[in-house]
């Protein structure tokens, strides 16, 4: 007795039923293998049942590159721009002038980022066609219209000295919608059936702010003096360990999501790497950071680099995740089982 | 009970009214019996056909005779082939085992909270006067928020092209009094087309028909307007788990979440805020 499977014909084994048992004949179809081939079953695998192991959920055509690309410069531009303020009022010229710089750079790769992503380049002013509170991308295309024209127009001041007026008024603005920049990113992805991204929506919003946090630290430490960038060091080392803290209480949050962070090998990396550049731009920025401009330098490198690594790490995390249906099913199982229990 | 429990950010019970039409016409949808559907793949044929539809790849699966795979940019219509082994009466020869076949015809569920028309930042999705959800060619750009929002997988986006596309459940021959060409081509009656309401009633006629023939697992799938979706527009008669058939056991708009969604990213935003000022102030 056989079962014809999408990975060939197999042996009949006794009937293996998965949740909702009961019924006598039909077989439950399991996971043989990883989608990458590997022979090793992911640890704890709950039985579940599937079409032929295709995945449930389309999973997203966006590009690492552009749109975690994205998440990250977003983050950096965001809150590059509240760096820029704060340092402004508090008398750190070169700090402001270096953080509005930074910021007007990377929303403007961001820009041409998310433009490069869609299927239709030509028709990206579509995004301000309409105001819709249910799409974060829409209210997400009005801030950021709204953030780049505030940085532009700081940067442009900051460098030339030229509109002071206009220059302080596009700080403030930034600031303020610089903070909303940082973190509707993390929105926009949990609002997806995606399940890392979606179970992870109560933490994203608190993982991507701290990251976003310690990259405009590092560029802050990277960019201006060290005589100005004693703000940056402690920033930099509070928000690099709210990061690392914030990702892991939201993988531990996001039920066996998370171990779509084990299955893919990319997000695996990303966020090994995320962990060492981190850690050591922390590690750097606590020590040599004070005393060396080349050690500051090194220690926003490695912190830009980590807040980086971290975005694209959730990024494959949840393609991973879209592409096994075992993550949309298990749990939608086990809320269909815990319904049924608590309403007989 | 379906609205309050979803609250927020969605509309009401009926799409078309909470989308703005006055007088709109009663909702349309699918009703696809598949205890009847024989796997002929006229629906999938009549649906590239009326809608020219591109042709999304000729390969071999070696899943049963399905090597169309799952819906997608190209395919509105997915003929789903399950082979299961099952315990018969046994025959002359004492052998007590067969094979039944599942064959199920998927399709856009056309959802009462649609989430990929939800997320779509343009405008290109829309609701229309039937309850139905379309995608306006001429508007889309590509931006690809609607394909993993969509929680049954059904909008992709078309390569060489770069918009998304789905099932448009006929909106060109709805306007004309037509049949969708699916439900037209169906030789079965497995695909019926029709007001919502009346196919919710004969839906529910079947099932209790069944039944009472001794197929206990015949159940329907989306036709609770109280479900994660407010119920969908294009519903079934399953005969196994949904997952078997490559459909979600307890699909949830993901819109339902947004408003606390929102609330923490403002939080994490104020958050944000504070600490640069501290780091700044702090040590002056």
């Amino acid at each position: 007795m056989s079962d014809v499977t999408r990975t060939g014909i197999q042996q009949a084994s006794p009937a293996g039923e998965a949740v909702g048992a009961g019924r006598p004949g039909p077989r439950a179809f399991r996971r043989q293998a990883s989608r990458h081939g590997g022979e090793t079953p992911v640890v704890g695998e709950a039985e579940f049942r599937s079409y032929y192991g295709l995945p449930i959920i389309n999973k997203p055509v966006w590009r690492a590159g552009n749109i975690a690309g994205y998440l990250f410069l977003g983050g950096l531009a965001g809150a590059s721009s509240v760096v820029a303020a704060g340092a402004q009022a508090t008398g750190r010229p070169a700090l402001a002038r270096a953080a509005k710089v930074g910021s007007t750079a990377a929303i403007g790769l961001s820009g041409a980022a998310l433009v490069h992503d869609l299927g239709r380049p030509a028709r990206a002013l579509n995004m301000l066609r309409v105001l819709k509170p249910t799409s974060p991308m829409s209210l997400g295309s009005w801030l950021l219209a709204g953030f780049s024209s505030c940085s532009v127009a700081a940067s442009t001041s900051a460098v030339t000295g030229r509109w002071p007026k206009l220059g302080k008024a596009g700080t403030i603005g930034a600031a303020t919608l610089g903070s909303g920049v940082a973190t509707y990113t993390a929105a926009l992805i949990s609002n997806t059936a995606v399940p890392v991204w979606h179970e992870g929506y109560r933490d994203m919003p608190f993982t991507f702010a701290a990251s976003a946090a310690s990259a405009a630290a590092g560029w802050g430490m990277l960019s201006a003096p060290i005589q100005e960038t004693s703000s940056m060091r402690r920033l930099g080392i509070a928000a690099g360990l709210a990061e690392l803290g914030a990702s892991e209480v939201m993988k531990r949050r996001m039920g066996i999501a998370a171990e779509a962070y084990r299955e893919s090998p990319q997000a695996r990396r990303y966020e090994q790497a995320a962990r060492v550049a981190t850690g050591v731009g922390i590690a750097i920025a606590a020590t040599a950071g004070r005393r060396s401009r080349t050690a500051s330098v090194a220690a926003g490198a490695a912190l830009l680099t980590g807040s980086a690594m971290m975005r694209f790490a959730i990024f494959e995390a949840g393609m991973a995740s879209a592409e096994n249906p075992r993550y949309t099913v298990v749990p939608q199982r086990r809320r269909l089982a815990q319904r049924a229990q608590s309403e007989g | 009970m379906g609205d309050e429990r979803l609250g927020g950010l969605l509309g009401g019970s009926d799409p078309s009214r909470s989308s703005g039409y006055e007088n709109p016409s009663s909702r349309m949808g699918f009703f696809t019996d598949t205890s009847v559907c024989i796997g002929c793949k006229a629906c999938e044929v009549a649906c590239k056909e009326w809608n020219h539809v591109p042709e999304d790849g000729l390969v071999f699966s070696g899943m049963s005779y399905d090597n169309t795979r799952g819906l997608g940019a190209d395919t509105w219509r997915h003929v789903a082939f399950i082979e299961q082994k099952v315990a018969r009466p046994p025959s002359a020869d004492g052998n007590r085992s067969g094979v039944r076949w599942l064959m199920s015809s998927d399709v856009c569920k056309h959802c009462t909270h649609a989430a990929c028309l939800d997320v779509c930042p343009t405008g290109a999705l829309f609701r229309t006067e039937f309850g139905t959800v379309v995608v306006q060619e001429d508007i889309c750009n590509g931006c690809g928020y609607c394909i993993p929002a969509c929680p049954y997988g059904v909008i992709d986006q078309r390569k060489g092209d770069g918009r998304a596309w789905k099932c448009t459940l006929c909106y060109d021959r709805l306007g004309e009094g037509q049949k969708p060409a699916c439900a037209q081509a169906c030789p079965t009656e497995s695909i019926q087309f029709g007001p919502l309401e009346e196919l919710r009633n004969r839906a529910g006629a079947r099932v209790a028909q069944l039944h009472d023939a001794g197929v206990a697992e015949a159940r329907l799938y989306g036709e609770d307007p109280s479900d994660g979706v407010g119920g969908d527009g294009a519903f079934f008669l399953l005969l196994d788990e949904p997952e078997v058939y490559g459909l979600p056991p307890d699909p949830v708009v993901t819109t339902r979440d947004l408003p606390r969604m929102y609330r923490r990213a403002a939080a994490a935003a104020g958050v944000l805020l504070a600490a640069v000022a501290g780091a700044v102030v702090w040590g002056r």
